[in-house]
Parts: structure tokens; C-alpha cells; sequence
């Protein structure tokens, strides 16, 4: 191992450059103002406009109707991430419950159906999702934007085969222990899912944060608008001799990267510990 | 504390398979009953039955004199000790003892009461704050046993609890279980497929082979009296030889060798004679005995057990070390230790109940 010293450091080294610089350049080039980014394109060295340009990405009311800000992106965007991953994991722990634990005719057929469902991802639905949205006049919603992508086969198939590794013993003992259906749910399920949840919750989350085809679809408000479509937003002012706000959507994009890093830098010590904690 | 009636119980799977068939069992206030048979005999189902962890498809078990058929497991004031402990891995001990409690809403100060009590008498009072996890199997176990007697319930369940242990843990642990259940006097049910276990635990054993009970008795009466060849081949330590023999009148062909049982015979034609390796003994030069081929020597310290063949069938014999040991040798036994099974049933033939003047006759033989 101690000859390979070198090497090993040159790769990892090599490796995390990979990763780092474009992250970095972003952070760097949204501290120059437009007209030096225009003009001298990326940059490596910090501009001197940091307080400037976040600043006025957080409070400045942007859009055509002057009612958006990036804050008010930002907890759009959180709105969407968390309801996205907490509403998943409570509908597909309570499918996979069902699925295992209870003695259903069609358990089975219940669990590969929701599983093929897999083969129709948001974009193949998306304008019978949009049509049945629009009907329940939920365009323009939180609800809107949330509840037609709750439904997760991915998290479903997770639980389940979580809670088959859990031995039936533990669910015997909890019945001789007089704990009902619920009661066993939340008080022994729920606490040995918790690495299961965390790991859920960080897929779950970047992938809401991330949406970007059914927010554009089903707001035309702009005071639903997420951070996603706000990146857009900036670049498209394309007008006259107007330079588009190169620095802003660096920003933006810069931001709009923290919250998933934090989620998953919060979560990784749970997600750890469950992957090497193998003892149930 | 309560009996328990097992009336005619049986187990039908979806499909028609049986696993249990119609099992009679009355149990005694403060009795420790043993199941004891092979794996797939039906004796977990027939706990877990009892338990109210599996549906009762025929017949009925009363608990206290209350039928239980269709009454929730929590209802029927029962404890179980599962063979892999089944501790809620993330609470504490004291989470694990108290959450039976907690669900039956029972005061506050009555559930520290019962869990230091418990705990003091399992010594694991210095584990209370730690997770399962970090516990040793036996300290576990005790865990688990704990976890029954805090519930005070009418009888305790135990489904194989020491089969997880390393074996000098499982004698210790043996002897700690049968002290509780003395001390706390609660009747009690223990599944086990350990016949040295069933002995040692047991008040009575109950046999069970194939889903039906083979004998039902105190562990010694089926020690010397096996009801069935089943029975004589599962319970004791080396197993009861069984070698096919041909009673002729007073005399008894096994192989090539012939005794004579001074009367002792309770019926004639061709039988299943059972012998314990304990029982035999080096013949005297000019007695009769069975003519033994040795093949091999086990040491086992106290005794030695030496493996054979008698004409074409096999026997094992434990002989004291100072016995000398040669490639032929004969041996004899004592009429009245000779076990009697019919050859097509495998059920034990008993002598009949007046056997003339048997004492005389053995003496003779003697």
C-alpha cells in the first residue's frame, strides 16, 4: 500500500479537481459584474460584486410582473423539495405497510402494478397529469405542483424490502405486547426505517428541488415560481443591446446548489451508520 | 397463573396440509410442560397456536378456563420468548421491558416497580440504558425473559430460547430458566428440539412427532418407558438402540445370538427390542449374550462408548473405562431392561399386567 502513496493522492486529487472546479468557477464568475463576464467570460478570481450581485438575486423583484424574488424562489424551491420528499415517504412506507403486512387478496398484483409504473415516468403522463390538474383547478397550487408526483413506485419498492428484511418475530413480540396495526407502525417500523427515511429523503428531496418540466408547466404565477425556472428566467432577457445577467444566474445557480449539499451533508452521518449498522 | 387446555387441537394449512392433529394437553396451574420432537413435528405451530400467533383450526385451548380461539394474543395474558430474542432494537432494555406495560396502560409507578424487580432478579440491572445492540446472546435472553416477567402473565411461552446460545451458555441458562419458573410458580409451555433440554426443564414432556403426540409423561417415566420406537430413539443420550429380533416363547433371537428372558417375554413372533447403551454389560465367559463385533471407540471422558454390530444391525454400549476392550465381545443385560416395540405399529408391547413369578425367574438368570 505505501508505495501507491503517490498515485493514490494524484487520482483522488485529480478526481475531486474534476468535480470542484466547474462548482468553483460558477462561485468565482458570479462575483464579476455582467459586462466583465460578457466580456472576459469565466473567470477563476474573485470579482469583488459578491455582496452586490446576491443581494440583489435575493431581494430584487424580478420577472415580468415584478413580483419575485430569489428568496421567494429559494422557498418555493423548498416548499417543493420537502412536500416532494415527505409526502413520498409517508405514501410509499404506508403502500409497502400494506403491501407486507397485511393479508390482502391482490397484494401482490397491487405491488407489481405500482411497480411497472416505473415505465411511465412524469414526462410520458404529463398532459393527462396537466389535463386532471387544470380540471381540479389546481394550476397555479402548491397542491398542484406537489400531490400529482407523490405517488413513488421507487420509494414503495425501498420500504418493502426493508420491512421484509425485518424478522416476524418483532411483529409477534409487538402483538403479544398488545400494540395494534398503528401502534406498531410508529412505534417500531418508523424508528428502525429512520436510515431507510434519511436515505429516501435525500433522493426524494434533490429530485423535487430539481423539477423543472411540471413547475414550468403548472404555474404561470410567477409567485410559484422555483429557483429552476428562475436561472431560465435571467437568461432569457435577451433584448436590444441588453447584456443578460451572467453574474445573476451564476448566483442563482450557486444557491440553488446549496440545499441539496446541506440535505445530503446533514443526512450522510444517518445514511452511514445505517449502511454499516447491520444489526436489526 | 392459570392452566391451559388443549382440547383437540389441529393445524390446517391453506391447502389441506396438516401440520398438527388433534392434540389433547392439560395443563396444571405452575406446571412446566415440554415439547419436545424433531424439526416440522408441529410443536412451534402448536405454541404459536396457544400464543394466538397462528389460528386454531380445529378443536380448542382454553386458557384458565377461558377459550382464547379467536381472542387477540394481548388478550390472552400470555408472555413468549422468541428463539431470536425479537428486542425492539431502538429502544433500551428499560424501553423493552416497559413497552408490553405502556400498551396496557398501566401506572407509571407500577411499571418501575415491575421493571426494577425483573431486573434485579435477571441481573441486568446495569444494562437497563443500553441498546439491545450492545448486549452479549445471553445478556439478551435475559432481556427477552424479562420482558415476560414484567407482564405478570397467566403463562409463559418459550419458542426455542436457548437454541441461539453457545452450549455452555445454554446449560447456564437452563438451569436459570428452571429457577424463575420455580420461583415465580407461572406455568409454562417450552418448545424445544433439544431432548437433553426437555429433560432437564421438564415437569412433563410431550412428545410430538409428525403433528401427533407420541407420549406425554414425566421425563423419566419416558425415559424407561419410551411409548413408541419414535419415542426410544429421541429421548436419551446416546439413543436407545434398536435392533429387530424374533421372541420365540422364553427365548429372544437377536442375529446369530440367543437369550433367555426368564419369563419376561409380553408376546412372541418377530419385535423391535429397544436396549440402552447403559444397560449393557460384558457377558461372563459361560452366560449367554449378544455376540458383538466392535468397530469403533468414542472417549467421552466419564465412560467410553463403543459402536459395534450385532450379527447385521448396530448397537452402541457405554462401558466403564476399566472394561477391556476386544474385536469380539458379548454382551448381556438384565431381562427387565430389555424395551419391547411391535414391529409393523413401533408401539412399546407391554408385559402383561400379571407376569408370573418374574422376580424369581430373573434372579436365575442373574
Amino acid at each position: 500500500m505505501q508505495k501507491n502513496k503517490l498515485s493514490d493522492h494524484l487520482v483522488l486529487i485529480l478526481g475531486s479537481l474534476f468535480l470542484m472546479v466547474p462548482v468553483v468557477v460558477a462561485f468565482m464568475t458570479s462575483t464579476h459584474a455582467a459586462a466583465d463576464i460578457h466580456s472576459n467570460g469565466l473567470s477563476l478570481t474573485w470579482g469583488g460584486n459578491f455582496v452586490e450581485t446576491y443581494e440583489k438575486v435575493l431581494t430584487r423583484e424580478g420577472g415580468f410582473t415584478g413580483q419575485v424574488t430569489g428568496s421567494r424562489m429559494v422557498m418555493n424551491s423548498f416548499i417543493l423539495g420537502i412536500g416532494f420528499a415527505l409526502g413520498k415517504i409517508v405514501l410509499s412506507m404506508l403502500a409497502a405497510y400494506a403491501i407486507v403486512y397485511f393479508r390482502m387478496r391482490f397484494a401482490t398484483l397491487a405491488f407489481w402494478v405500482i411497480f411497472t409504473t416505473l415505465l411511465l415516468p412524469l414526462e410520458v403522463r404529463i398532459m393527462p397529469s396537466y389535463q386532471v390538474m387544470s380540471e381540479l383547478g389546481l394550476l397555479n397550487t402548491y397542491t398542484g405542483l406537489i400531490v400529482p408526483l407523490l405517488a413513488s413506485a421507487t420509494g414503495t419498492f425501498y420500504f418493502r424490502q426493508f420491512f421484509k428484511s425485518v424478522p416476524d418475530e418483532l411483529l409477534e413480540a409487538a402483538r403479544i405486547d398488545g400494540a395494534g396495526p398503528i401502534k406498531f407502525f410508529i412505534d417500531v417500523l418508523v424508528p428502525l426505517s429512520r436510515t431507510m427515511i434519511a436515505a429516501i429523503f435525500i433522493i426524494m428531496f434533490v429530485y423535487g428541488w430539481n423539477q423543472y418540466l411540471w413547475p414550468m408547466l403548472m404555474t404561470t404565477d410567477e409567485r410559484f415560481f422555483t429557483l429552476m425556472r428562475g436561472i431560465k428566467q435571467i437568461l432569457q432577457v435577451w433584448i436590444g443591446s441588453q447584456i443578460p445577467d451572467y453574474n445573476e444566474a451564476f448566483a442563482l445557480a450557486v444557491l440553488a446548489m446549496l440545499p441539496p449539499v446541506l440535505i445530503v451533508v446533514i443526512f450522510q452521518s444517518w445514511f452511514i451508520k445505517g449502511l454499516t449498522e447491520s444489526d436489526k | 397463573m392459570a392452566s391451559i387446555d388443549i382440547n383437540q387441537v389441529s393445524k390446517i394449512y391453506a391447502g389441506g396440509n396438516k401440520a398438527v392433529h388433534s392434540v389433547d394437553i392439560a395443563i396444571q396451574d405452575g406446571e412446566f410442560i415440554v415439547l419436545v420432537g424433531p424439526s416440522g413435528c408441529g410443536k412451534s405451530t402448536l405454541l404459536r397456536m396457544v400464543a394466538g400467533l397462528e389460528e386454531i383450526s380445529e378443536g380448542e385451548v382454553k386458557i384458565g378456563g377461558r377459550t382464547v380461539n379467536t381472542v387477540e394474543p394481548a388478550e390472552r395474558d400470555i408472555a413468549m420468548v422468541f428463539q431470536n430474542y425479537a428486542l425492539y432494537p431502538h429502544m433500551t432494555v428499560r424501553q423493552n421491558l416497559e413497552y408490553g406495560l405502556k400498551n396496557r396502560k398501566t401506572p407509571r409507578s407500577d411499571i418501575d416497580a415491575r421493571v426494577a424487580e425483573a431486573a434485579r432478579m435477571l441481573e441486568i440491572d446495569q444494562y437497563l440504558d443500553r441498546k439491545p445492540r450492545a448486549l452479549s446472546g445471553g445478556q439478551r435472553q435475559r432481556v427477552a425473559m424479562g420482558r415476560a416477567i414484567v407482564r405478570k402473565p397467566a403463562a409463559f411461552l418459550f419458542d426455542e430460547p436457548l437454541s441461539n446460545l453457545d452450549a455452555k451458555l445454554r446449560v447456564s441458562m437452563r438451569g436459570e430458566i428452571k429457577r424463575l419458573q420455580r420461583r415465580l410458580g407461572t406455568t409454562s409451555i417450552y418448545v424445544t428440539h433439544d431432548q437433553l433440554e426437555a429433560m432437564t426443564l421438564a415437569d412433563r414432556l410431550v412428545v410430538l412427532n409428525g403433528g401427533r403426540i407420541e407420549q406425554i409423561g414425566a421425563p423419566l417415566e419416558i425415559y424407561h418407558q419410551p411409548a413408541s420406537t419414535f419415542v426410544a430413539s429421541f429421548i436419551g443420550s446416546p439413543a436407545m438402540n434398536l435392533v429387530q429380533g424374533e421372541l420365540h416363547g422364553d427365548r429372544l433371537a437377536v442375529g446369530p445370538s440367543l437369550l433367555t428372558l426368564g419369563g419376561h417375554a409380553p408376546t412372541s413372533g418377530e419385535v423391535t427390542i429397544g436396549l440402552r447403551a447403559e444397560d449393557l454389560r460384558v457377558a461372563s465367559p459361560d452366560e449367554e449374550g449378544l455376540l458383538f463385533r466392535l468397530d469403533y471407540v468414542e472417549e467421552l471422558g466419564s465412560q467410553r462408548l463403543v459402536h459395534g454390530h450385532v450379527g447385521d444391525q448396530a448397537l452402541t454400549a457405554a462401558m466403564a473405562l476399566d472394561v477391556a476392550l476386544d474385536d469380539e465381545m458379548k454382551f448381556a443385560i438384565d431381562p427387565r431392561r430389555l424395551h419391547f416395540f411391535a414391529r409393523e405399529t413401533g408401539k412399546r408391547v407391554h408385559a402383561p399386567a400379571t407376569a408370573p413369578a418374574s422376580q424369581t425367574s430373573v434372579m436365575e438368570v442373574a
